[in-house]
Order: C-alpha cells, then structure tokens, then sequence
C-alpha cells in the first residue's frame, strides 16, 4: 500500500555521508592534501580557476578535493563561493606585453625578436604511459638559465607597422560586467570575451574545432601564444602610480585570420583573441577561435556554421548552466508526467476510435518537447 | 549562520531584485531581466525561486516549499533546509500558515489569501522560446505583441491531435497585454491564476529573468472560440482523502498493471484525511 513519501531528509543526509566516505577512499591511505592538489594537479586547478572566474588556487584544489576530481562539480564549488565576494575594487587593464613568460610561442615566424620559448609544454612528449611514475621514481631537477627572460614584444605588433593586420584600439568604454548584470543580446565583443573567458574548455575546443573543419572556416594562424605571469595593479586614493596587488598567471592567444577587405576596407589580418587564467592554453586556443568565429556578421561574411551564431554559442557555453539544468532531470516530474500520460492517453483512444472507423487513415503520432 | 548574511545573498543583491520585483509587478507578465547570481545550487533545481524567496524573506515570515505539491520531495526538502540554515526562519508545510510559498510545478490545491506570496520556480520564462529560439527576436515580438505564432501553434495541435497538445506550462496572457509561461504548473492549475488573492512572483536563474503576476490580475488560458481552454479530470477521486477537486498523481502499486491516483497535494490531502478521521 502506498503511503506519501516520508523521509526525504533522513535520505539526503545519508547520501551525504556515503558521498563523504567514498571522496576519502581507502582508510589506510593518506589522505590527499590541498596543497598536493594545487601542486601536483595544478592544470586541472587552472581549469577550475578560469571557468569558476576566481584566480585563487589553494581554493581551486580545495573544490577539487571536494568535488573528488570532478571539474565541472568543481567550478561550481568556486563559483557559488565566488558569488558571495563583495567587490572591493577593480584593478587596471593587465598588460600582457609585459608578462613574465615562460612560454612564448609563434607559428607565423621562424625567429622572434626577444625567441620561441617552449617552456613547460606537453606538446612535443611522446604520449608513452611512463611506468617509472608508478615507481614513484625521482624527478631531476630542471635546467636554470643564468638570467630571466626579458619582456618581449607582441608579434602582432609586428605586423601593425604594416598595416596588416587590423588594429585594436581601447575606445575606453566601462565594459558590461556579465557577473552582475545578465547578457543582452546582441552583445558586443568585450561581453562576448567575457562570456567565453569562463566557458566550459571542452565546448569551445568543439565549436573551433568545427570552424576548422568548414562550419564557419576562416583559416587561422597561431600569431603568438604566451604563457606567464603578469602584475595585478588597482589605483589608490593619493598614490599617483598604481599599485602592485600581486601576479597572476595568464594564457593569452593570438590568431590572425584572413580577411578579403571590402570596398570600404583594404584587405588585412584580423585577430581572434583568447585569454584565461592559468596555464590553459587549449582553452585559449579554442577561445581565440571561437572570437573570431562569432565576428562574422561584423566583418561581413555570411554566417552559416553553428561557432558564428552568437546567442548560440554564447547561451550554451557556461558548465555551471549547462550542467544544473541538464542535471535538473534527475528531479521528480510527476506532475509533468502525468499531465502528459493523460493526454496520450485520451490521444490513443481518440486514435483507436477513428482507426475503428476508417482504417485505412494515416497513424498520427503525438508529439510535444518536453519542456522542464 | 557563520560567514553569510541572512538568508544568504548580500543585500545590495536582494534590493536589485527587489526594484526587478517592483518592476515586475508594475507591468504583469513582463520579463524582467535581473543580475542573477550562482546559488550553492545547481541551475534549474530552482535557483531563480531561491533568488526571489531569499530577496523578500523576512525575519517574521513562515516559508514552505514544495515540490510537485508535496513538502517531502527530495528538492523541497533541501531547499527548506537550506532557508531553515541560512534564513533561520521558521518553516511549515500548511498552507495557510505560510505567508511565503516558493513552489515547482504545482499551485496548492487549498486557496491562497490576501497577504500570501506564491514564488515559483521557471526553467524556461519564455513562452515564445520554442517557437522561436533567439532572444532578440522574442523580446521584439513581446514589444509588438506579435502573438500570432503561439495561436498557430494551438491550432496546429488540433489539426494533428484534434487536441490542443499542451498539458503543463500552458501559455496565458497576462491582464490582456502579455503572453506568459506560468511555469511547468499543470494546465489544471492555470484557472488558479486568474484574480488570485495572492501575489505571484516568477524566478528563472539560469536565464535570468523575472515576472510577476500581481493579485486581481486577469489570467487567461490562450484558446479558440471552438476549442476551448479546459482542464484536466480524472475518472476516480483521489485513493487516500476522496477528493475530486484535486490534481491527482499516478502511483504504480505493482508490476502487473495496478495503479492508484492520489493527490499531488500532500497538505491538501492529510487535511482532508484528518476531517474525515
């Protein structure tokens, strides 16, 4: 005999409980620290950091902990708690040009002014499992230059004198902040940045990927990658210069794209652009791809694959979204449910009756989106 | 509790959504686009209501929440734990005894009076949405009333079904201007929203957006002279309190075919088992 359901407390908790014992494994083992998180596993904290928005790694590592490795369970750890920060402040630009970088990249030019640096790059290791981790081997320590790198120049900036590739000027405007206040589409191309900058990775490693492959195609060039650390500074009431907050670590890519011109407009290269927190260069990758994608309708080209559609791109492109409202089904719809049994239902006899009285009419199937 | 304000968000947060509430209630039925913020709650579990429900929760208020009409769905349940941490008021499963009701999916069977507020949680506000996917174009057919397509929709259901073949988030218009979604309620629900004594207000955090529908509002269920707007019925009465006034839900009782309907209303319901006893 049926009785309500009772009780759904007392199953919460204890599916926390299990949740708990299951995140700390085997008892005999010790326990993973944060600090080992933030050290050890420190590209999946980068990821966490870029989508949640909140650079703070020792955090990032604790909601990995939490989450048990689970990154998008992560990212919506950090940005739950980020929400919650009051806003003390906005700091100047950061200035990429001056980054301390450790890695240094361009697929557009042999040589460089200021060098390739490849730094720590998983790009040219040969994807062989190495056993001797397993061993729990040592690791030697890494060859030290004498001297630091010198601050080198943007390659674009390169092309600039030419003429060749479209400039980008900062008209000054205070940009639309997506945290506080909701998109409005159409938006312009520094809220779309945004917008992406916390964008699940592995959405938009799909949609460029898709724009290479012909939904969208605009051939593009990797005109400068670099990874490292740049200066977080705010303006201080009576100080004139402003003041160093601290470093922190930035993916920043460049691509230049084709562009035929107009009549208006000489032909030149234009940019895609891609920026995140930490060492996520995939992302930045597939983000500058991404940029550039959606600019069509701007620079005029016809906009045909599903990377250049804005609202949809834009719309589906955070995890902490996508993921609630996927994961909302897992949430009781009886009541939904039942609406439509009785509507099949009725739909069914209404179909019996005139399949009894015609039967050679055509079968009709019912269909509704399931909406919620 | 340690850490965060009462009932979580931040004031400055609470009163830019309650001038969005204000904004709401003046024009019934419109969209309101909000500042949404991450709960510590997924998206689409009912974050928008929590943002509402949190905004205008006060100290003396008496909050109940439910879940497909019942307090004890898992999603109730944590959501009421949730304002009972971080709110610490005080919580009920009466309905007449809240003065705040945030809800999913279900209006309460018992009537709502003067005074009460009905906070609903919305996955998707706009009616229009899967008639047309883009945002700029359905705020553009809001502005010019261009309606037209929804009634197509409805009659295109019939010429397929013979049937309008929408069962819950029934679209209605709003005091005569606006096409809303009065979230996924049962179509049985719609008539509940017409001239209700209570405030409704709607929350939608994902998207964004927030609507009211202000008591005494005209609320009608779009229909066809030769179709009208009806709602459903059921063969028996509910198996538990005898109802047939309610919005009763299937239970399956074994695997050989047995069912039994009972109310979806789990207050409605043990109050009228406690009359009748």
């Amino acid at each position: 005999m049926y009785v309500a359901v009772k009780g759904g407390e007392q199953a919460i908790a204890n599916a926390h409980r299990w949740l708990a014992d299951r995140r700390r494994g085997e008892r005999d083992r010790p326990e993973l620290s944060v600090d080992q998180i933030a050290g050890q596993l420190n590209l999946a904290v980068d990821r966490v950091m870029a989508e949640a928005s909140l650079y703070d790694p020792e955090l990032a590592a604790l909601a990995l902990k939490q989450a048990s490795g689970d990154l998008v369970e992560a990212v919506f750890l950090l940005r739950a708690y980020r929400t919650t920060l009051p806003r003390l402040a906005e700091t100047v630009p950061v200035d990429t040009d001056a980054m301390r970088v450790e890695r240094r990249i361009s697929a557009t030019y042999k040589d460089i002014p200021g060098g390739q640096v490849l730094g720590p790059t998983y790009d040219y290791t040969h994807r062989l499992l190495d056993f001797m981790q397993l061993a729990e081997g040592e690791t030697p320590e890494p060859a030290r230059a004498e001297q630091a790198l010198e601050a080198c120049p943007q390659i674009l900036e390169l092309l600039d004198d030419e003429g060749l590739v479209e400039r980008e000027v900062d008209d000054g405007a205070a940009p639309y902040d997506i945290t506080r206040d909701p998109p409005d589409f159409p938006v312009d191309r520094a809220t779309r940045l945004q917008m992406l900058a916390r964008g699940d990775e592995g959405y938009l490693l799909a949609l460029g990927y898709s724009t290479q492959r012909g939904y969208g195609r605009n051939h593009p060039f990797a005109g400068e990658i670099r990874i490292g650390a740049v200066e977080v500074e705010i303006v201080v009431e009576e100080r004139e210069a402003p003041v160093c907050l601290g470093e922190i670590t930035l993916s920043e890519c460049q691509m230049i794209n084709q562009f035929g011109g107009s009549r208006e407009a000489a032909p030149q290269f234009t940019r895609g652009y891609g920026l995140a927190f930490g060492r996520n260069e995939r992302k930045g990758m597939a983000m500058a791809l991404v940029d550039r994608a959606l600019r069509a309708e701007e620079l005029g080209e016809p906009v045909q694959g599903p990377a250049q559609q804005a609202e949809f791109v834009l719309a589906h492109a955070d995890s902490v979204e996508a993921s609630g409202f996927v994961s909302h089904l897992k949430l009781p719809h009886y009541v939904d449910f039942q609406s439509e049994l009785e509507l099949l239902r009725r739909l069914r006899r209404d179909h019996v009756a005139r399949h009894e009285s015609a039967p050679s009419a055509p079968a009709e199937t019912p269909a509704e989106e399931p909406q919620a | 509790m340690n850490g965060y304000n009462f009932a979580y968000l931040d004031e400055q947060t609470k009163r830019m959504i309650r001038r969005g509430l204000l904004k709401a209630v003046a024009i019934p039925g419109y969209q309101v686009p909000f500042g949404g913020r991450e709960m510590p709650m997924p998206y689409g579990w009912g974050t928008g209501g929590m943002q509402l429900t949190a905004s205008i929760l006060g100290e003396e208020d008496v909050l109940k929440v439910i879940d497909q009409g019942a307090d004890d769905t898992t999603n109730a349940v944590s959501i009421r734990a949730f304002f009972e941490r971080v709110a610490g008021v005080e919580t009920t499963t009466a309905t007449a005894d809240a003065n705040v009701i945030q809800t999913r999916h279900r209006i309460p069977e018992t009537p709502l009076a003067a005074g009460q507020i009905l906070v609903f949680q919305v996955p998707i506000p706009e009616p229009l949405r899967f008639i047309e996917p883009s945002e700029e174009e359905t705020r553009m057919m809001h502005a010019l009333e261009e309606y037209g397509v929804m009634h197509v929709k409805l009659y295109e259901d019939i010429a397929r079904h013979g049937h309008i073949a929408t069962t819950y988030a029934y679209p209605v218009k709003v005091d005569g201007r606006y096409v809303t979604d009065p979230s996924p309620i049962p179509k049985f629900d719609n008539p509940k929203l017409h001239m209700s004594e209570a405030l409704m207000l709607f929350g939608a955090g994902r998207e964004k957006r927030l609507y009211a529908i202000p008591p005494h509002t005209r609320v009608e269920s779009l229909d066809f002279e030769d179709h009208p707007f009806e709602i459903q019925e059921w063969d028996a009465p509910c198996a538990l309190c005898g109802a047939r006034d309610s919005f009763l839900d299937e239970v399956i009782t074994d695997d050989r075919g047995g069912r039994m309907f009972v109310c979806s209303d789990t207050d409605y319901c043990q109050n009228r088992q406690e009359e009748v006893a």
